[in-house]
C-alpha cells in the first residue's frame, strides 16, 4: 500500500511497524486545557490520538476543535466523525475544516444512538451511514471532488479509518462487513475492545481466509479494566461488548486495591497474545478516563519506544 | 395502514375548555383498525367529555359522527349540513384526516384527538408496529423486503452497526435489529452474497427532506 497522505499513522503502518493509537474524550464544557492535558500524558507512547465525537451521545466539546488543538501543538490526531449528528453538507464542511489544518486521519462511524446520551429527545440525522462516509472521504481525497460533483481546490489528504466490532451480531456477517468497508475505501480499522480473544481470533481467521488483512491495517482495540464493577458494567450494559465471565472471575480473584493493576496486566497479556495473531498491525488502547496508564501498558507490552518517522 | 394512538383525554379536555358545541368525528379506516379513532373510540371519548362537562357543571353539547374516511372529499362533505352547529370538532382521524377536514371547513376549529404515529401493521390485536416511512424510493428489493429506513434506529443502509446483540437493537432489548432480520431473510433466500453490495448514498429529496410531496397522475385525473 503506497502512501496517500501525510499521516504519520499511515507511514508507521506502511513501514511495517506496529502502530499504537489511543483516544481522548473532549471535556463536557469549553475549557481548553483538558484535551491537551490528556494528550500530554500519552503523546510519547502513541503514534496518533483519536478524539471521540460526542461518544455515547453525551454532548461534548467538538472533536474537530479538539483535533485542531492537538494538531497546533504538534500532535497527530485522528478525527472521529459520526453520521448521527451531521448531514452530508456538515460532514463535508467539517472535513474541509479539518483538512485545512492538515489533520491527516479520520475515523468514520455511525455513532451510538442518541437515546444513550443527554439529549434522548433529539433527532438523529444519518443522512449517510459509516460506509457511505468512507466513500465520501475517499472521493474528496482521490477525486478531489465534493459529493455534489464540484471540484475541490485542494484534495482532502486523509488516511481513512473505520471501526469493526467482531463481537456484535450476527457474527457471520462480521467478516463480510469488513470486506464491505474495504470495498467502500477504508484503509485502517480500529476494533471494538477485545476481551473474548478466542472469538476475536476466530474472526481474524475469517479475515485472513479472504485476504482482507492485506487490504487494510487492523488495529486491535483494548481497554484495561479498572475494577470488577467496570467489567460487570461492560458485560451487561454496553451494547456489542463481549466480556467473558473468566475476565470478571479473574478480577474478582484479587483484592480490591489490586484490581486495577490486574486489569492492566490482562491488557498487556492480550496485546502479547494478539501480536501472535497474523494480520494485526497495531493496537488501539482506549483507556477510558485513565490515560495516565497508557504509557505503562505500551512499555510493558514492548511497544516502546515508538518508531520515529519523518 | 396509518397507525395512531389515543391522546390523553386531559389534553383534549384542555383544548376544548372554551367550546360549547362539539362534534367528535371518527374515521372508519386505519384508525378504526388500530382502535384509536373509529366509532367505538368516538363513543368512549364523547362519554368522557360529557362526564367531564357534567362534573364541571358546564352545559356542553357533544355529538358523534364517524365518516367512512376523512382523507377523501366526498366523505368529508357529509358533515357540510351540520358543521355550523358546532364551534369545535375533535377529529379522531390521523393527521391527514384532521388537516383535510380543516381544509374543507375553514371557519371551524378542528382539534386532533389522536397522535398519528407511523405506517405499520397489526401484529396482533393491541400491537401495531412500524414498517414504512414513505421515503419515496423503495429499496426493499435489495434488503430482503425488510426496510432499514423504518426499522433500523440509525436507518443504516449498510448495517448492522456494532450494537446489534442477539438479534436486538442497541436502543432496547425489545426492539428487533432490522439488519439481523435482513441477514436472516437473505440467508433463507440464499442471497446472502448480495449483502456485500454497497448500498449507494440515498437521495433523500423524495423523503421529507425534499419538502411537502405529491404524487401526480395525469392519466387518471378527470
Amino acid at each position: 500500500m503506497s502512501l496517500n497522505t501525510a499521516s504519520k499513522l499511515e507511514k508507521i503502518l506502511s513501514e511495517g511497524h506496529y502502530a499504537v493509537t489511543s483516544e481522548c474524550g473532549p471535556p463536557r464544557g469549553s475549557k481548553p486545557e483538558p484535551i491537551l492535558e490528556k494528550a500530554e500524558l500519552i503523546k510519547d507512547h502513541v503514534d496518533a490520538i483519536n478524539i471521540t465525537d460526542n461518544q455515547t451521545s453525551m454532548t461534548r466539546l467538538c472533536s474537530l476543535a479538539a483535533c485542531i488543538r492537538l494538531k497546533l501543538n504538534g500532535l497527530e490526531p485522528v478525527l472521529q466523525m459520526v453520521t448521527r449528528d451531521r448531514n452530508r453538507i456538515a460532514l463535508q464542511s467539517d472535513i474541509l475544516g479539518a483538512a485545512s489544518f492538515d489533520i491527516s486521519n479520520i475515523l468514520c462511524l455511525s455513532g451510538d444512538h442518541q437515546s444513550f446520551g443527554d439529549n434522548p429527545k433529539g433527532q438523529n440525522v444519518h443522512d449517510l451511514d459509516s460506509m457511505q462516509l468512507i466513500q465520501m472521504v475517499r472521493m474528496m481525497r482521490d477525486e478531489a471532488k465534493f459529493l455534489g460533483g464540484d471540484d475541490l481546490d485542494r484534495p482532502v489528504k486523509m488516511f481513512v479509518g473505520a471501526a469493526a466490532n467482531p463481537f456484535a451480531d450476527p457474527f457471520e456477517i462480521r467478516v463480510p462487513r469488513l470486506a464491505k468497508k474495504i470495498a467502500a475505501g477504508v484503509e485502517f480499522i480500529q476494533t471494538q475492545c477485545i476481551y473474548n480473544l478466542d472469538k476475536f481470533e476466530a474472526w481474524m481467521q475469517g479475515v485472513r481466509d479472504r485476504g482482507l488483512h492485506e487490504k487494510c491495517y487492523i488495529l486491535a482495540g483494548l481497554t484495561p479494566m479498572k475494577s470488577v464493577g467496570m467489567a460487570k458494567y461492560m458485560q451487561k450494559r454496553v451494547p456489542g461488548m463481549d466480556v467473558p465471565d473468566e475476565v470478571i472471575k479473574r478480577l474478582q480473584g484479587v483484592e480490591k486495591g489490586k484490581q486495577a493493576a490486574e486489569g492492566i496486566k490482562m491488557c498487556v497479556e492480550s496485546i502479547e497474545r494478539l501480536k501472535e495473531c497474523e494480520g494485526i498491525k497495531g493496537f488501539h488502547i482506549m483507556a477510558i478516563e485513565w490515560e495516565q496508564k497508557v504509557p505503562e501498558i505500551v512499555e510493558s507490552a514492548g511497544l516502546y519506544p515508538r518508531p520515529s518517522v519523518n | 395502514m396509518i397507525v395512531a394512538d389515543r391522546k390523553p383525554v386531559e389534553e383534549i379536555i384542555e383544548h376544548l375548555k372554551d367550546h360549547k358545541n362539539i362534534l367528535v368525528l371518527g374515521c372508519n379506516e386505519c384508525v378504526t383498525v388500530c382502535e384509536a379513532g373509529g366509532k367505538k373510540e368516538v363513543q368512549v371519548l364523547a362519554s368522557a367529555l360529557r362526564m367531564n362537562a357534567q362534573t364541571q357543571g358546564n352545559e356542553v353539547k357533544i355529538d358523534e359522527v364517524t365518516l367512512e374516511r376523512q382523507c377523501d372529499q366526498e366523505y368529508v362533505e357529509e358533515i357540510r349540513d351540520i358543521i355550523d352547529q358546532y364551534d369545535a370538532v375533535v377529529s379522531l382521524a390521523c393527521g391527514v384526516g384532521v388537516q383535510f377536514t380543516a381544509e374543507q371547513y375553514p371557519s371551524t376549529m378542528i382539534y386532533p384527538g389522536v397522535n398519528t404515529c407511523f405506517m405499520g401493521a397489526t401484529e396482533k390485536r393491541g400491537l401495531w408496529t412500524e414498517r414504512c416511512q414513505g421515503c419515496g424510493q423503495c429499496i426493499l428489493a435489495t434488503t430482503g423486503s425488510i426496510c432499514p429506513v423504518a426499522r433500523c434506529a440509525k436507518r443504516l443502509f449498510n448495517g448492522p452497526c456494532g450494537g446489534s446483540t442477539a438479534g436486538k437493537c442497541e436502543i432496547n432489548a425489545e426492539v428487533e435489529c432490522a439488519w439481523q432480520l435482513i441477514v436472516d431473510r437473505m440467508k433463507a433466500l440464499d442471497k446472502l452474497d448480495q449483502y456485500e453490495t454497497l448500498c449507494p448514498i440515498k437521495d433523500w429529496s423524495t423523503d421529507r427532506a425534499g419538502g411537502p410531496r405529491k404524487v401526480v397522475r395525469e392519466d387518471v385525473q378527470q
